[in-house]
């Protein structure tokens, strides 16, 4: 069994929101966390990225100016001279499924909607520190993984292309479905 | 397929993508411990949860009047960028925290709240009445949680209103599928 050592990890908590910014530092400390830097829009919450360098970043969506997705996107930027690889749990009221694909496309590593429980969080905390995924960069992309399951039974087109993935051509559902008729 | 940089960050290189692999650097903090191991981090976070509970009265009623002072704004000048912008976060922020508040009924009007001021395809055309009485329950539910009676009222009352705002909604989306699609579609968010 795992688990944690939470006083070894550095927190950056990024929320417009001060009773929900208490509420995320509550749970941190008792969870054992000693380091956990505050802002409260993502523009100070880049600049505290580069100068306390966090282990991982919990983000809000909606925040007045620069919001959570543009910190995402700012983060996640190959060729910057910071971390570009910390996880980002984005912590946000938004639930619809539109929305977690656009976290995602964003670099987001978790997504964790609002209301916040202590054992969501910790779930999320624990994903990022023991299954981190690969990184993936495309001309459109730099970020986690977004592939969570390796399914070898997938039919379908293969949006990657180019060495040992290219050769996964199979037919889409619709033409295995017409050609069975 | 390529190797770059081994022994730290691994670089495959496909046609039209890298994978790149790092040794976990977050897995100096996973520490093996015996089944035995009695910590219960997430127990300590709920106690301490619960611990801070004497404010969130105080806090829900901070977020409502806020919601409310926004709602006013708009009632003077309009929906403006900023204005319709501050009305639609204060109701975000109350959909996302009134159920940790204790408030889910609250939490529950604010969400219906947030989908008109996200999905109307004209603010100003929006039935006043249908803003005003989203931003009312939300006071009521909040100001008079410590009857005994409120909890059944505020939850129908959510439902209700829920109910009225989809179905405008749905009738002022009819030519918009994309925004009808979004209105339908179930959360799929994990929360848990």
């Amino acid at each position: 069994m795992f688990r944690i050592d939470f006083n070894k990890l550095r927190f950056l908590v990024c929320d417009d929101n001060p009773h929900m910014r208490r509420i995320l530092r509550t749970l941190l400390h008792s969870f054992g966390v000693r380091e956990v830097y505050e802002s409260e829009d993502g523009a100070t919450a880049l600049e505290m990225y580069s100068h306390y360098v966090p282990d991982i970043v919990i983000t809000d969506w909606s925040m007045p100016i620069f919001d959570g997705l543009e910190l995402a996107q700012m983060i996640r930027q190959p060729e910057s001279k910071g971390n570009p690889y910390a996880p980002i749990i984005m912590l946000t009221g938004h639930s619809e499924k539109r929305r977690v694909t656009v976290a995602r496309d964003a670099g987001v590593t978790e997504f964790l909607a609002k209301p916040i429980s202590a054992k969501g969080l910790y779930q999320r905390i624990l994903n990022v520190v023991a299954n981190p995924r690969p990184f993936i960069k495309t001309k459109t992309y730099f970020g986690p993984d977004r592939r969570r399951n390796t399914n070898n039974a997938y039919i379908g087109p293969e949006r990657r292309v180019g060495g040992e993935v290219e050769v996964m051509q199979q037919p889409s559902l619709l033409d295995k479905a017409r050609s069975a008729v | 397929m390529t190797k770059q940089k081994p022994g730290t960050i691994e670089v495959k290189s496909f046609g039209d993508h890298h994978v790149i692999t790092q040794p976990n650097p977050l897995r100096k903090v996973l520490l093996r411990v015996p089944e035995s191991d009695l910590d219960d981090p997430v127990g300590r976070a709920e106690k301490a949860l619960a611990g801070l509970s004497g404010e969130f009265k105080n806090w829900m009623a901070i977020e409502a009047d806020r919601l409310s002072a926004a709602h006013v704004v708009v009632l003077r000048n309009g929906f403006t960028t900023d204005n319709r912008e501050e009305l639609f976060r204060a109701a975000h922020d109350i959909k996302g925290d009134a159920a940790t508040f204790g408030y889910p009924s609250a939490g529950a009007a604010a969400e219906s709240l947030c989908r008109i001021i996200e999905h109307a395809p004209d603010l100003d055309k929006v039935p006043s009445e249908l803003i005003a009485h989203h931003i009312n329950a939300i006071q009521a539910i909040v100001r008079e949680r410590t009857k005994l009676d409120t909890v059944s009222t505020a939850s129908e009352l959510s439902r209700q209103l829920r109910g009225v705002a989809d179905e405008y909604l749905t009738y002022a989306n009819r030519d918009r599928p994309e925004h009808l699609e979004a209105i339908l579609a179930p959360s799929i968010a994990p929360g848990e």
